[in-house]
């Protein structure tokens, strides 16, 4: 069985990366193009593992964790970050918030497969 | 990084481009509510974000240092007045630019680039916080460090053996880790014993199931080093309790528990931890937002952004050409009714007549979808005056109106170069200084407007500035003065400001780097006819000068004059048209070897058979027994193009002769009549051209023992 | 020409067997897309002999190319009875003028023989094969080779 990734960012480019680097690697990738979309898809079933930009309109990263680790269902599922910044506060607050791991953007298709495979244990 | 995604990536650029300018826009009008600023943020960081993963690097640095000020304006720590909102503004221009040169796959950086680097780097730098203003994190171009364990030298045939205790506190499960899988990763390090630690299992009463009690004893031996080991863990730093000591040798213990804060230890060079960057983004403002569609409207006066549909442009090509079909096979059906002998008032004939007006508004929708708004080419004016204005010194306001004029992509996209040209003329040239202004009682401030509106199928934009207006004398002088007109010619005015097109006319009499650039006006007009446009210029002294320009609605439709050519039908275009002649004999005077020229009002103009041009007479050239079609071809001299009879003008749909042929001299396109036979395009330009060359006339002549009948060349 | 065999021998492959210049080709029935009668053709200027000149296809303009002039086997004269094979080659679409077409054959790709290597003329170089049909040779045509990508990019 495929492992499922919801990845959530409102740059369709990387969006468009994530799913083609993913789902290259044998993951079954849905998108998802702002927070609150992310959040009705992750509701909508079951994922086993979250990708999420920070910067989004709709609801930014952070809140797509908290509502994700605040919910009812799956909350413990991984979720990675994806980030242009790599600044230790950020990625505090990102771990205080309930992130996983952060991939920092631009990533390498490998080292951004064996990241989510970490996390997921899977694909 | 494969092409598809490129695309994708400039497309995105141009929307987050647009969505930039808008929201800037919004702001100069005084709109600094959070959702303008963070929407401008965001388009700034999403062209950051991706132009990282095509490593285009200028683009990275730039919007960096952009986001910075965003960012500060953004958290209220940088106030934007005049002075900063001038550096945003001219910031999305540069951004703009180094987008443009790396989809050209250019590398030139726009000269305006260092300084408002500069710039922008003294206002993150004045604002009252602490700022990062290093340049973008060296790390930006790694892959993180978990990812890449190999980025630490191991030591190379080195056996180490490590002890390992690892205690997850609660933290790190909600985080979503599970322990299994970092105890796999550790295994796939060397060679790992686990001994699980069950003594802090609490009796089964009390237990709670998302409490963390276990905890990890291992060892891990292998050539390894620490930093792979600490790598593992990277995630969960802070969830957990974690040793790692090295056992053998003399190697230093490392025994420090893991803290909150990242170890530089256990950091790899990929990730080496920057001093505290200002990158966590403020909290959200308020739950309440407006949907903002990605890389779409975000100006606070939008209002919702409509939802739109994102279709390869090819589909609606087929689209175009299908329906296209379909209004010829309404014209055919439309001539055997007619030639079966139905009346004109038939019931099947008005039947038809609904048919023919179903198909048209069908013909309509769907070049409806090509159409775009000329809203981002009118923005992309503004700043070329902006850009201008600076340049000489001036002060230029730009006014816009109907901007949500649609036109078709294509000419959106080919007005770019003409209207820019005409823009920075009427900065450099029309303006007045403010000095002169203020004597002559204008405002200080200059004003371009550009206006676009719909009228009669057409598409009209006008380019108005409130300067000088157009000095007649001097054009006619020069004029005079070049030969392009006799002296004692009686010109209008209307014919003197006309003049201005002429090829090679330039009424700069000092160069100034904005548009004396040995373009003249001529080269717009050469554009803006080879969309099938036409494009006139008015003026009033002292008030200013408006160039008028008329476009069809689309280029997958053209006007064209139906002639009959070597027994072939053939379509010329009606925009290079400038009149039909039926001439006497008297008016064709034999010129040269095999030449003829022909006289009208005085005038000589050469004659080409277009018959013998393409190759398609078989009969030496009469020119007593031809038509002849006066063009206006690429800024020469008109020629009379003879053609063997004229049936109609009529709108045609243009077929593309090159996907499945090629390219023929003389041929621009092809269209399908409405007997269903093909009839080709005439590319008079090309045509005129062929003529025009020695070795083509040759040919003709060699085909044609007979040449002293042939067509030639004045 | 051909070196190694282009077919699995234990392939069926379909071709349509037709006439051009008085001889007997075939093609590979996965390149046609249809076969239509001859009607009149508006001529290119610029445009090699063999090229007739462009046909209306139900909306699409397409070259049509006389089959056995393109062979060097003579120009045809092309006549209501003469038959328009409409093929795609390197994503364009074009139309052959052959003779005639005769039949659909079905074949073992063992039984194609390889084109025997004696010249090197247009009449040889498009041909990727032989199939004896009956008593007679029937030269499997190579479209790539009869019509390169570029090939009809007037100068």
């Amino acid at each position: 069985m495929s492992v499922s990734v919801l990845a959530i960012d409102d740059s369709r480019t990387i969006r468009e990366m994530v799913s083609r680097t993913l789902g290259d690697a044998g993951f079954d990738v849905t998108t998802a193009t702002d927070g609150k979309a992310g959040v009705a898809a992750f509701e909508g079933r079951r994922f086993d593992a979250v990708v999420t930009d920070i910067n989004m309109p709709n609801l930014d990263g952070f809140g797509v964790i908290e509502a994700i680790r605040g919910g009812r269902t799956n909350r413990r599922v991984p979720i990675l970050v994806l980030t242009t910044e790599s600044g230790p506060a950020l990625k505090e607050r990102a771990r205080k918030a309930g992130a996983t791991g952060w991939i920092v953007k631009p990533f390498e298709d490998r080292a951004f497969v064996d990241v989510v495979r970490r996390v997921t244990g899977g694909a | 990084m494969s092409d598809s995604l490129r695309d994708m990536f400039f497309a995105e650029c141009e929307d987050l481009l647009e969505a930039l300018s808008e929201g800037l826009a919004a702001m100069s009008d005084g709109t600094h509510d959070a959702e303008t600023v963070n929407a401008i943020f965001r388009a700034v960081h999403s062209i950051k974000g991706a132009a990282g993963a095509f490593a285009l690097e200028d683009i990275v640095s730039f919007a960096h240092q952009y986001e910075t000020v965003l960012d500060l304006i953004r958290s209220g720590q940088l106030d934007p007045d005049a002075e900063v909102m001038r550096a945003i503004l001219r910031s999305s221009d540069v951004l703009a630019d180094l987008v443009d040169a790396a989809q050209n796959d250019r590398t030139d950086r726009p000269d305006a680039m260092a300084p408002l680097l500069e710039q922008l780097t003294r206002l993150a730098d004045a604002a009252p916080a602490p700022i990062a203003t290093q340049p973008p994190e060296p790390e930006a171009v790694f892959a993180p460090m978990a990812a890449m364990p190999l980025t630490l030298a191991p030591i190379v045939g080195a056996e180490s053996r490590f002890r390992i205790r690892f205690r997850p506190e609660r933290a790190l499960f909600d985080n979503g880790h599970d322990p299994l899988r970092l105890l796999r990763a550790l295994s796939a390090l060397g060679e790992l014993t686990v001994d699980c630690d069950l003594s802090a299992i609490p009796p089964l009463g009390s237990f709670d199931p998302e409490e963390s009690f276990l905890a990890w004893d291992m060892t891990l031996t292998g050539d390894i080093a620490e930093g792979e080991i600490r790598g593992v863990f990277s995630f969960v730093d802070g969830l957990c309790t974690l040793s790692v000591e090295r056992e053998d040798d003399e190697a230093p213990q490392s025994t420090v528990p893991n803290s909150p804060l990242p170890q530089p230890a256990a950091t790899p060079p990929g990730e080496a931890e920057t001093p505290l960057v200002n990158a966590d983004p403020p909290p959200d403002p308020g739950g309440e937002r407006q949907p903002v569609r990605a890389g779409g409207a975000a100006a606070a006066n939008a209002g919702p952004a409509r939802p739109t549909l994102r279709v390869d442009p090819e589909r609606v090509d087929r689209l175009i050409n299908t329906v296209g079909e379909l209004i010829i096979n309404q014209a055919v059906i439309g001539q055997k009714i007619a030639a079966l002998g139905a009346e004109p008032n038939s019931e099947v004939m008005s039947d038809l007549d609904d048919y023919r007006h179903l198909a048209r508004d069908i013909q309509e929708g769907v070049m409806a979808i090509r159409a775009q708004p000329v809203k981002p080419l009118f923005q992309r004016m503004g700043r070329i005056i902006r850009e201008a204005a600076e340049a000489v010194g001036k002060e230029v306001v730009l006014e816009t109106e109907g901007e949500m004029t649609e036109v078709d992509k294509t000419v959106v996209e080919r007005l770019a170069d003409p209207l820019t040209h005409m823009v920075r003329n009427a900065v450099d040239h029309g303006i007045e200084p403010a000095a002169l202004r203020t004597e002559r009682g204008k405002p200080a401030e200059g004003t371009v407007r550009l206006i676009a509106a719909h009228r009669s199928g057409h598409v009209h934009i006008a380019i108005a500035d409130d300067g000088g207006g157009l000095d007649r004398e001097r054009i006619l002088g020069k004029a005079v003065e070049k030969g392009l007109v006799s002296p004692e010619a009686k010109l209008t005015e209307s014919e003197i400001d006309n003049l201005l097109f002429l090829p090679g006319f330039s009424t700069a009499s000092s160069i100034t780097n904005l548009s004396g650039r040995g373009v003249g006006m001529d080269v717009v007009k050469t554009a803006i006819t080879s969309l099938g446009g036409r494009v006139s210029i008015s003026s009033r002294p002292g008030h200013g000068s408006t160039f008028s320009i008329t476009l069809p609605l689309t280029l997958a439709v053209l006007d064209g004059m139906v002639v009959t050519v070597g027994d072939q039908t053939m379509v010329l275009p009606l925009y290079s048209i400038l009149e039909t002649i039926r001439p006497q004999a008297r008016n064709v005077t034999p010129l040269g070897r095999g030449g003829h020229v022909l006289s009208i009002r005085g005038a000589y103009v050469p004659i080409v058979s277009l018959a013998h041009v393409l190759g398609l007479a078989s009969e030496p050239f009469d020119p007593t027994r031809s038509i002849f079609v006066l063009i206006r071809a690429d800024g020469s001299q008109p020629v009379a193009l003879a053609v063997e009879a004229i049936s109609d003008q009529r709108q045609v749909v243009i077929k593309s002769l090159e996907g499945n042929y090629g390219r023929i001299p003389g041929i621009s396109a092809a269209t399908i009549l409405g007997d269903g036979k093909i009839a080709l395009i005439v590319d008079t330009d090309t045509v005129v051209a062929i003529a025009a060359q020695t070795p083509a006339v040759q040919t003709i002549r060699d085909k044609e023992p007979d040449h002293e009948q042939l067509a030639a060349l004045g | 020409m051909s070196s190694s065999p282009l077919w699995d021998d234990n392939a069926t492959i379909e071709f349509v067997s037709l006439v051009s210049g008085g001889q007997s080709f075939c093609l590979e029935i996965t390149t046609i897309r249809e076969i239509r009668r001859w009607s009149a053709v508006t001529p290119l200027p610029y445009s090699e002999d063999s090229v007739l000149g462009v046909m209306n296809l139900r909306g699409a303009v397409i070259p049509i190319v006389d089959l056995a002039a393109r062979l060097g086997l003579g120009r045809t004269d092309p006549t209501a009875r003469h038959v328009i094979i409409v093929v795609a080659v390197h994503q364009r679409t074009l139309g052959l003028l052959v003779d005639s077409v005769s039949e659909i054959l079905t074949v073992k790709g063992g039984a194609i023989r390889e084109t025997p290597n004696v010249r090197s003329d247009d009449s040889i170089r498009s041909i990727r094969g032989l199939l004896q049909i009956e008593e007679e040779m029937s030269r499997i045509i190579d479209l790539s080779a009869l019509l390169p990508a570029e090939h009809e990019d007037a100068a």
